[in-house]
């Protein structure tokens, strides 16, 4: 398979970038991992006449630890996430989706910009950035500004990303005490991507109940989303069988919801609600430390 | 436009000029004629294009070779030193680890890259460190052998092939 031509150019730096994204207009794409990429223009669903290859641009690579948060650069590949001691210790439910990304090969070149640029319904991370409510931080020609993570998703590979801006960096915060997360995936047996894949976050009150709640839901539906009133109907609660029921009874409409080979709406929203239960229960124990 | 890159392959540095949608797998191949490194599904599945690039294991047929401009890259014919097989290539040899052989290449790169991280792997995690391989023939069970087999020369251990045991039960 052999992918249409075009021109290639390699930034060196964020203003390289910028600058070649706004001479080229659309007719641009940027490469990172080129994991979603390569395969696409190789089946010439996608044919950008020009490749930006910001591969090399070292400031968007690091990971560090900033008041209280970490913050990612768009170039931090699935496997550095995947064995980061830093994040290991202080947002640990990161390296446990990064760990369920395709396979070894793959998670060696993915990015994470990448990942959340691309908008994939079946990626893993966009379930994982809305429990942790995660900033997307863009870099456009007018400077730089932070995008909170609910509102970044929009539909079918459609995020906030304004035309000419570049994902440059992802904030997440480090655990607060009595807390937990977790992220658990149904995967499609022959992509391994979610079938169904939902990320649960719990803090606890003083008296073991939950004071915030967050559940981002992967695979189920065009965008991953947020499952708002289940997370309203936890709070305050301690999570034990009977709330769980309560909570998640008709959490997800599946007239919401897409249907594939792999799995029909209604198939998936049984799936999310079986999975949400899990992860919460898992988010929560991990929360009792 | 045709892009000059250089690339290391295997200890020698090459200079060629490549069209950018060259991939890395056609340039190992079809340029500098290393034909271990197969080319299987074409569609980042199957791993039997799996080289190290820099170290690290990735699909050849996803990546292209104007990527690599500057990276240290080996093949499967860059394990061997001097006549010595690789202990991965040995171990596939010896617990018979193949049957027509295609995956091979790419299962020795993926399980190459394991090793470094994790010299004494166990079988699930060997498992996992192939779910980017497939093998359509072995049912997987030598390969796992094979690995361990490698690893616990790696680790300096002596191993004895599976064939050349000594009959259990004989007195
Ligand atoms: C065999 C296989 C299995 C996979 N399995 C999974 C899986 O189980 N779960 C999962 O989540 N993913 C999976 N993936 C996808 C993988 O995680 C990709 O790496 C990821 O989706 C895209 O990241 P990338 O760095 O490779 O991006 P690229 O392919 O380089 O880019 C993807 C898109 O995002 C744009 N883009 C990239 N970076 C930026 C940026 N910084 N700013 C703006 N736009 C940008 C590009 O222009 C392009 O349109 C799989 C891929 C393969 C090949
Ligand atoms: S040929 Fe590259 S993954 Fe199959
Ligand atoms: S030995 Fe034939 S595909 Fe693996």
């Amino acid at each position: 398979m052999i992918p249409q031509t075009f021109e290639y150019k390699k930034a060196q730096t964020i203003d390289e970038a910028l600058a070649l994204l706004r001479e080229h207009g659309d007719e641009a794409k940027v490469l990172a991992g080129g994991h979603s990429l390569i395969p696409l223009m190789k089946l010439r669903l996608s044919t950008p006449e020009l490749l930006i290859d910001i591969g090399g641009i070292q400031e968007l690579s690091e990971i560090r630890e900033q008041d209280g948060r970490i913050e990612l650069g768009a170039l931090v590949t699935h496997r550095t996430i995947e064995f980061s001691e830093l994040l290991k210790q202080k947002c640990p439910v990161l390296p446990e989706a990064a760990a369920q990304i395709g396979d070894p090969q793959v998670r060696n070149k993915g990015t994470i910009g990448g990942s959340l640029a691309h908008a994939d319904p079946a990626a893993d991370y966009p379930a994982v950035v809305l429990a942790l409510d995660a900033e997307i931080e863009a870099t456009g020609p007018d400077g730089r500004r932070t995008i909170p993570v609910r509102d970044f998703f929009q539909g079918l590979f459609t995020t906030a990303l304004r035309p000419g801006e570049l994902l440059t960096r992802v904030r997440v915060p480090v655990m607060p005490p009595r807390s937990g997360a977790a992220y658990l995936k149904f995967p499609n047996p022959a992509s391994r991507y979610a079938v169904v894949g939902v990320a649960a976050f719990v803090k606890l009150a003083p008296d073991d109940t939950c004071a915030e709640v967050r559940i981002g839901i992967t695979g189920a539906a065009a965008a991953a989303f947020r499952a708002t009133e289940a997370e309203k109907r936890l709070v305050g609660k301690t999570i034990d069988d009977r709330t769980l029921t309560a909570a998640l009874e008709d959490m997800v409409d599946p007239d919401d919801l897409l249907s594939d080979l792999a799995a029909t709406a209604e198939y998936r929203a049984h799936l999310c609600h079986v999975l949400t239960r899990r992860a919460l229960r898992q988010a929560f124990e991990r929360a009792h430390g | 436009m045709r892009h000059t890159i250089q690339v290391t392959v295997n200890g020698q540095t090459h200079r060629v000029e490549v069209e950018p949608r060259l991939l890395l797998v056609e340039l190992i191949r079809d340029v500098l004629g290393l034909t271990g490194t197969h080319v299987g599904c074409d569609t980042s599945q199957c791993g039997a294009c799996t080289v190290h690039v820099n170290g690290e294991a990735v699909k050849s047929c996803t990546m292209f070779a104007v990527q690599a401009d500057g990276c240290e890259i080996t093949t499967v014919e860059g394990l061997a030193t001097d006549e010595q097989l690789h202990p991965l290539q040995e171990g596939f040899w010896q617990e018979h680890g193949l049957q027509c052989g295609f995956c091979t290449p790419g299962i020795i790169m993926a399980a190459a890259d394991l090793l470094k991280r994790n010299p004494d792997p166990s079988e699930e995690e060997i498992r996992r460190a192939l779910e980017g391989n497939f093998c359509r023939c072995t049912g997987y069970h030598n390969i796992v052998r094979a690995i361990r087999y490698a690893a616990a020369r790696m680790r300096g251990e002596a191993v004895v092939p599976r064939g050349e045991a000594a009959p259990t039960g004989a007195s």
